[in-house]
């Protein structure tokens, strides 16, 4: 955690209703924030400037398509490593420095790095292992989703 | 394996950082890749319905509603009744992903993950205790993970 917590960021009503329509279903017709929208009964421009609004503020990471790699032909694999505390920042530097790895947390854990690892083919999974191995000493722990239990987020109003 | 084509491809390309924010999005998209709207739409609805397309929808930053404490719950769950569980932990309002992993043993037991948000620790542990109580007896063990540090985060970018 930073020292000190990031502030919430103030969501009205409105917005909190907002979220929660909008976490899938969104309508492939010509013009879907005005379906979305009369189904909040709201105008289209107060949803299309509350979600500029929420996505300027970062409240909202991103709007639009979620894309399943997996079934693009790519692969998505969870893995992590335990490093020695002396040599955390020199291995954080060496794993992200390898575009496959998409995104590296530090938990407070003796599995103390866990990364995703983002490949085109399966194949290249093996492979960005094999080298983040070779390039830190340290062996890599491979936790490959063997299934998904569906959950979706749900803001209370 | 669902086939994408060279303009599925370039949608896919054209979508990743977010749909437009206009009244006609799927417009604003054909015009960009020189389609027909409707191309447009039917190829969102394919995609979709094959999954590549998981959903279309808002992607909310947990830090910023409040979620400021994340931690990654792990549980050890008999191997014979874990995915109705899973299914079950997956429903609970306050988990946001979960899955079944391998173990690796000896030095990781867990099978299933869970992510958990909250607005303090004390909510994460409020929320483990309801996890535990659900999972019940077909749970050996299981640990936390809070986050501590983000120390690299990108988004999903596939080549053009």
């Amino acid at each position: 955690m930073p020292a000190k917590p990031p502030e919430a960021a103030v969501l009205d009503e409105t917005d909190r209703r907002i979220v929660n329509a909008l976490q899938g279903g969104f309508p492939l017709v010509d013009e879907p924030y005005r379906e979305v929208a009369a189904g909040l009964g709201l105008n289209e421009a107060e949803l299309l400037a509350r979600l500029e609004r929420m996505l300027a503020a970062r409240v909202l990471t991103r709007f639009g398509p979620m894309f399943q790699v997996e079934r693009m032909g790519g692969a998505f694999v969870l893995a992590a490593m335990r490093v020695p505390e002396a040599d955390f920042e020199r291995v954080a530097a060496q794993v992200n420095g390898l575009p496959e790895v998409a995104h590296n947390y530090r938990r407070e854990h003796a599995f103390n790095m866990w990364f995703v690892l983002a490949t085109e083919t399966p194949e290249r999974i093996a492979a960005a292992v094999e080298q983040i191995e070779s390039t830190t000493g340290l062996p890599v722990f491979a936790f490959p989703k063997e299934r998904e239990y569906f959950v979706e987020m749900k803001l209370h109003a | 394996m669902p086939e994408l084509d060279d303009i599925d491809r370039r949608l896919v390309v054209a979508t990743q950082a977010g749909l437009p924010l206009v009244p006609r999005p799927y417009d604003v998209l054909a015009q960009q890749l020189d389609l027909d709207a409707a191309d447009v739409q039917a190829r969102l609805r394919r995609m979709l319905a094959d999954g590549v397309i998981r959903r279309i929808g808002a992607v909310p930053n947990h830090y910023a509603i409040g979620y400021t404490a994340n931690g990654m719950t792990v549980w050890d769950v008999a191997d014979a009744r874990i995915d109705a569980l899973g299914a079950a932990v997956g429903a609970l309002d306050c988990v946001t992903h979960c899955y079944r992993r391998p173990r690796r043993l000896p030095d990781w037991p867990y099978n299933l993950f869970a992510m958990v948000h909250s607005s303090n620790r004390a909510g994460v542990e409020e929320k483990i205790s309801l996890i535990a109580r659900l999972l019940g007896d077909a749970c050996r063990s299981h640990d936390v993970l809070y986050s501590s540090r983000i120390l690299k985060k990108t988004g999903l970018r596939i080549a053009g």
